[in-house]
C-alpha cells in the first residue's frame, strides 16, 4: 500500500464543505496542497490506501451527474471508506418524502460523510443543520460547487505553478452556472483577476460585487487572459427564451482557434463538462491536447476529493 | 357592562389629532362617552370600574388589513381563536382576513360560514375579504354585489394578481357601480416566475431566482391607468420598492384616488436579513434593498403610503424546513406588528402618530367602518402599551398556532399592556 506524507489537517476542521464562501484562504490552500498529495497516487499502479478505513461515505445525488458522482465515488474507495452511491430521482422523494426526512433516516445509519447533488441551491446547508455528520457539497442549484473550483484551481497550479497575478476568464451562461460562482470566490481569493463574458440575458444581477470584470465582447474579455474557462449552455435550467439560437451563441460566444487569440499566447483552455460540442466551443480546440485542460481536470477531479473527504471526515 | 373609567393615560388618536394626557370613560353599552385632558374622574357613577393606566399610551385599537385566518382548511397553521389571542396580545382588534382558505372564500355560502365561525370563536372584529376572482384563477369575477351584501368588506387574490388586462378593466368598472373595494397585490407572473428572492447581489450569490421590482412596477402602473378610465375603490396590498413609489407619486399627484399599504416587514427587513437561507423572511413581495427600506419610510411620511399591515401568514414548520425555492412564503406578526412599528420610532425613522394613523384611522378609512378611531360615542376598541418596555421576540411565547416568525430574537422596545374590545378587556399582561 502506497504511503503519503502527512501534511497537518485544517485547524479547527469545519465539519462541512458547503461553499468556496464559507472557506478562508489557509483551508483552500490546505485542501489543494492535500489534493497534491493524492496526484501521484493515482497515476500509480496502487491506487487504495485506508486513511478513511471503517467510515461509510453515502453520494446522495438529487440531480444526475457523471464525472462528479464517479469522481466522488473513485474518490472515496481509494481512501478506504465504503461508499454508497443513492440515486435519488427515483426514490422516496418521488413518493412525497422531504430532503430532511430522506437526511434523518440516512442519518439514523451513522454515515460519517455525505455528500450532496441538489437542484436547489442551498439544500446542502439545510441538510447539514439536521445531521451529525460532515456534508460536502457536490453542487447546489446555480449557487456553489466548491470542489469543482478546486480541481479547476489544483489543474491551473499544476499548469502554471501558481493562481496568484493571473488573469481568468469565464465564459457563457453565468447565470445558471454554479461552477462559475465557486469560480469567481476561488480565483480571487487566490489572487487572479477574474473576467465574466456572457451575454446579457444569462449574466446575473450584481455580478460585479463579487469581485469580477463583466463583459459582452469576447475580444475584450479575453484581452490578456492565461486561462479561459468555457460553461456549458445549461440547457435544462433556462426557462423561457434567453437567446435567439445556439447558432447566434456559437457565433458571439463559441470558442474557436480566432477567438482563443484574442488571449494570451499561451492560454489555456478549461471546461467543466459535459461539452456541447459546436455550442460554446469548438469540436477541435476542446480536443487540442496543448491547450485543453479538460482531461486533467477530470483526473485532478479525484485528487481533490480525495483531499476533501480526508480533510473533513471527523 | 359596568361603565369605566381609564386614568393616567397619553391619548394619541390621529382620527381627532388628539396627543395628550387625560382619561377615558367608556359607557356600560362599551361606547366611548368622554375622552381627554378635560375628562374627570368625578364624571363617572361611583359604582363605575377604575384602571389606573400609570401612564402608559392609549390608540385605538389596531386595524390590520391583511391576515390569514386558518379556518376553513389550514387549522394546523391557525384558527379564528388562536388568531384573536395573536391579535389581542398585540393590541389589534379589527382583523380584514384573506379569503385564501380551502375552500377559497368566493361564493355567499362560504361568507356565512365563516361569519358565523368567527363570531363563535374570535374575540375581534372580523372583516372578511372574498376572493376578486373564481378560485383566485383570475379569470371569472366573483359575485361582488351578493358578497358585499352578505358582509364582505373588500375583495383580494391575496398574494395573486389579475393578469389578465381586459378583466381587471371589467373588474374595475363594474366594482364602481358597487362601491366595493378591490385590492391588487402587484405582480406580474412572466417576470417573477420561479423567482423566490429579489433579484440583486444576494439572490446571485445565494443562487436563486430573483425578481425584479419592476415586476410590482409594471401591474402598478397597468392598474392605475386602468383606474382613471374606471375610478373605483382601488388598494395596492403591499409595495415594496422605490420605483413602485414613484409611480404612486406621480399618479397622485394626477389626481387619481387609490390606496397604498406596505408591510411591517419590509419597513424594517432587508434582503440581507435572509442571511443563509433563512426561509422564515422568505415573503411576498419580496424583502428588497436598504434603498427600498428607507424610501418606503419617506413614502409613508409623505402620505403616498397609507397603510401598515402584518402581512400575517402563518405557516407550519414542514412547510418551511424546505431548500428556499420550495419553502412555503409568508410570516407570522400580527403580534408583534405594533412592538415593531414602534422601533420606526425609537430609531427615528417614523414620528408616533404617523404609525398610529397607518394602523388606525387609515385603514379604517379605506375599509369604510366605524373602527380606528376614539371619538366620543365610536366603539371602545382600544390598545394600552408600554412605549419603552423592552423585550426579546421569542416564537415559543408568541400566541399564534404557527411559530413562523421573521424577527425571532430581535430586541424591540414596546410593548401591550392591555386590550380592550368594545369596552371590555380583552388581553392585559
Amino acid at each position: 500500500m502506497a504511503t503519503v506524507k502527512k501534511v497537518s489537517a485544517i485547524k479547527n476542521t469545519p465539519q462541512h464543505l458547503l461553499g468556496i464562501q464559507n472557506l478562508s484562504v489557509q483551508e483552500a490552500k490546505s485542501i489543494l496542497t492535500e489534493a497534491k498529495t493524492f496526484i501521484k497516487l493515482n497515476r500509480s499502479s496502487s491506487k487504495k490506501l485506508d486513511l478513511l478505513r471503517g467510515k461509510t461515505q453515502i453520494n446522495l445525488f438529487f440531480e444526475p451527474s457523471t464525472r462528479t458522482q464517479s469522481s466522488f465515488d473513485l474518490a472515496g474507495k481509494r481512501l478506504g471508506a465504503d461508499v454508497m452511491t443513492m440515486n435519488m430521482n427515483n426514490s422516496a422523494l418521488k413518493k412525497g418524502e422531504t430532503l430532511i426526512d430522506t437526511a434523518m433516516t440516512l442519518n439514523a445509519m451513522h454515515p460519517d460523510i455525505i455528500v450532496i447533488r441538489h437542484q436547489d441551491s442551498g439544500a446542502p446547508n439545510l441538510l447539514s443543520q439536521k445531521v451529525n455528520c460532515t456534508v460536502i457539497n457536490a453542487g447546489d442549484g446555480r449557487r456553489e460547487h466548491p470542489t469543482q473550483a478546486l480541481l479547476d484551481a489544483l489543474t491551473i497550479i499544476n499548469r502554471k505553478g501558481n493562481i496568484e497575478g493571473l488573469k481568468i476568464a469565464i465564459c457563457g451562461d453565468i447565470l445558471h452556472s454554479r461552477v462559475a460562482r465557486s469560480n469567481i470566490y476561488l480565483m480571487n481569493m487566490l489572487g487572479a483577476e477574474v473576467n465574466v463574458i456572457a451575454p446579457k440575458t444569462l449574466m446575473p444581477h450584481g455580478i460585479e460585487k463579487l469581485g469580477v470584470k463583466a463583459f459582452t465582447d469576447m475580444k475584450k474579455g479575453l484581452d490578456g487572459c492565461d486561462i479561459v474557462m468555457m460553461l456549458r449552455l445549461q440547457n435544462e435550467r433556462m426557462q423561457g427564451s434567453f437567446l435567439p439560437s445556439k447558432r447566434e451563441y456559437y457565433e458571439f460566444f463559441g470558442l474557436t482557434p480566432d477567438k482563443l487569440k484574442f488571449a494570451n499566447k499561451d492560454a489555456l483552455l478549461m471546461h467543466p463538462g459535459p461539452m456541447n460540442r459546436g455550442v460554446e466551443i469548438d469540436t477541435k480546440l476542446a480536443d487540442d491536447i496543448n491547450v485543453s485542460l479538460v482531461k486533467e481536470q477530470v483526473e485532478l477531479g479525484v485528487a481533490v476529493r480525495m483531499a476533501c473527504l480526508k480533510l473533513y471526515c471527523k | 357592562m359596568t361603565e369605566k373609567i381609564l386614568t393616567n393615560l397619553r391619548i394619541i388618536d390621529p382620527s381627532q389629532k388628539m396627543d395628550e394626557v387625560g382619561n377615558i370613560i367608556i359607557d356600560n353599552n362599551g361606547k366611548i362617552k368622554s375622552i381627554g385632558k378635560s375628562t374627570k374622574n368625578s364624571d363617572v357613577s361611583k359604582s363605575a370600574e377604575k384602571i389606573n393606566c400609570k401612564g402608559n399610551i392609549a390608540i385605538p385599537g389596531i386595524v390590520d388589513m391583511k391576515a390569514f385566518v386558518g379556518e376553513p382548511g389550514f387549522e394546523y397553521k391557525e384558527n379564528f381563536r388562536t388568531l384573536s389571542q395573536a391579535a389581542l396580545a398585540g393590541g389589534v382588534t379589527s382583523i380584514v382576513t384573506m379569503p385564501n382558505t380551502k375552500p377559497i372564500i368566493d361564493n355567499v355560502s362560504m361568507v356565512d360560514f365563516i361569519i358565523r365561525r368567527g363570531r363563535d370563536k374570535a374575540k375581534v372584529n372580523l372583516f372578511p375579504c372574498a376572493s376578486i376572482t373564481r378560485q383566485t384563477e383570475g379569470n371569472q369575477m366573483t359575485e361582488f354585489g351578493l358578497l358585499k351584501a352578505r358582509g364582505i368588506i373588500g375583495f383580494s387574490d391575496v398574494n395573486k394578481t389579475i393578469q389578465n388586462t381586459e378583466l381587471m378593466s371589467r373588474i374595475m368598472n363594474y366594482a364602481s357601480d358597487l362601491d366595493v373595494l378591490i385590492m391588487q397585490h402587484a405582480e406580474d407572473y412572466e417576470l417573477s416566475k420561479n423567482s423566490c428572492i429579489n433579484e440583486s447581489e444576494v439572490a446571485t450569490r445565494l443562487g436563486l431566482q430573483g425578481v425584479s421590482d419592476i415586476a410590482e412596477k409594471i401591474i402598478i402602473e397597468r392598474d392605475l391607468s386602468l383606474l382613471s378610465e374606471y375610478p373605483c375603490r382601488y388598494h395596492i396590498n403591499q409595495i415594496s420598492a422605490k420605483n413602485s413609489l414613484n409611480v404612486i407619486k406621480k399618479n397622485k399627484s394626477n389626481g387619481i384616488k387609490f390606496s397604498t399599504g406596505v408591510s411591517i416587514n419590509n419597513l424594517s427587513l432587508n434582503q440581507n436579513d435572509i442571511g443563509e437561507f433563512r426561509t422564515f423572511l422568505k415573503l411576498s413581495p419580496p424583502l428588497r434593498g436598504e434603498e427600498d427600506r428607507i424610501s418606503l419610510i419617506e413614502g409613508i411620511k409623505n402620505d403616498l403610503i397609507d397603510v401598515i399591515v402584518s402581512d400575517h401568514i402563518p405557516e407550519d414548520e414542514e412547510s418551511k424546513r424546505l431548500p428556499f425555492a420550495q419553502a412555503a412564503t409568508g410570516s407570522i406578526g400580527i403580534e408583534t406588528l405594533l412592538s415593531l412599528a414602534l422601533e420606526l420610532y425609537h430609531n427615528d425613522s417614523l414620528p408616533l402618530e404617523k404609525i398610529i394613523k397607518c394602523l388606525t384611522i387609515n385603514p379604517a378609512k379605506i375599509l369604510k367602518i366605524n373602527k380606528g378611531t376614539l371619538k366620543k360615542g365610536s366603539d371602545a376598541d382600544l390598545c394600552i402599551f408600554d412605549l419603552e418596555k423592552p423585550w426579546v421576540v421569542k416564537a415559543e411565547n408568541l400566541k399564534s398556532k404557527s411559530k413562523n416568525t421573521a424577527i425571532e430574537n430581535r430586541k424591540l422596545q414596546g410593548k401591550v399592556k392591555m386590550t380592550l374590545l368594545n369596552g371590555e378587556v380583552v388581553y392585559s399582561n
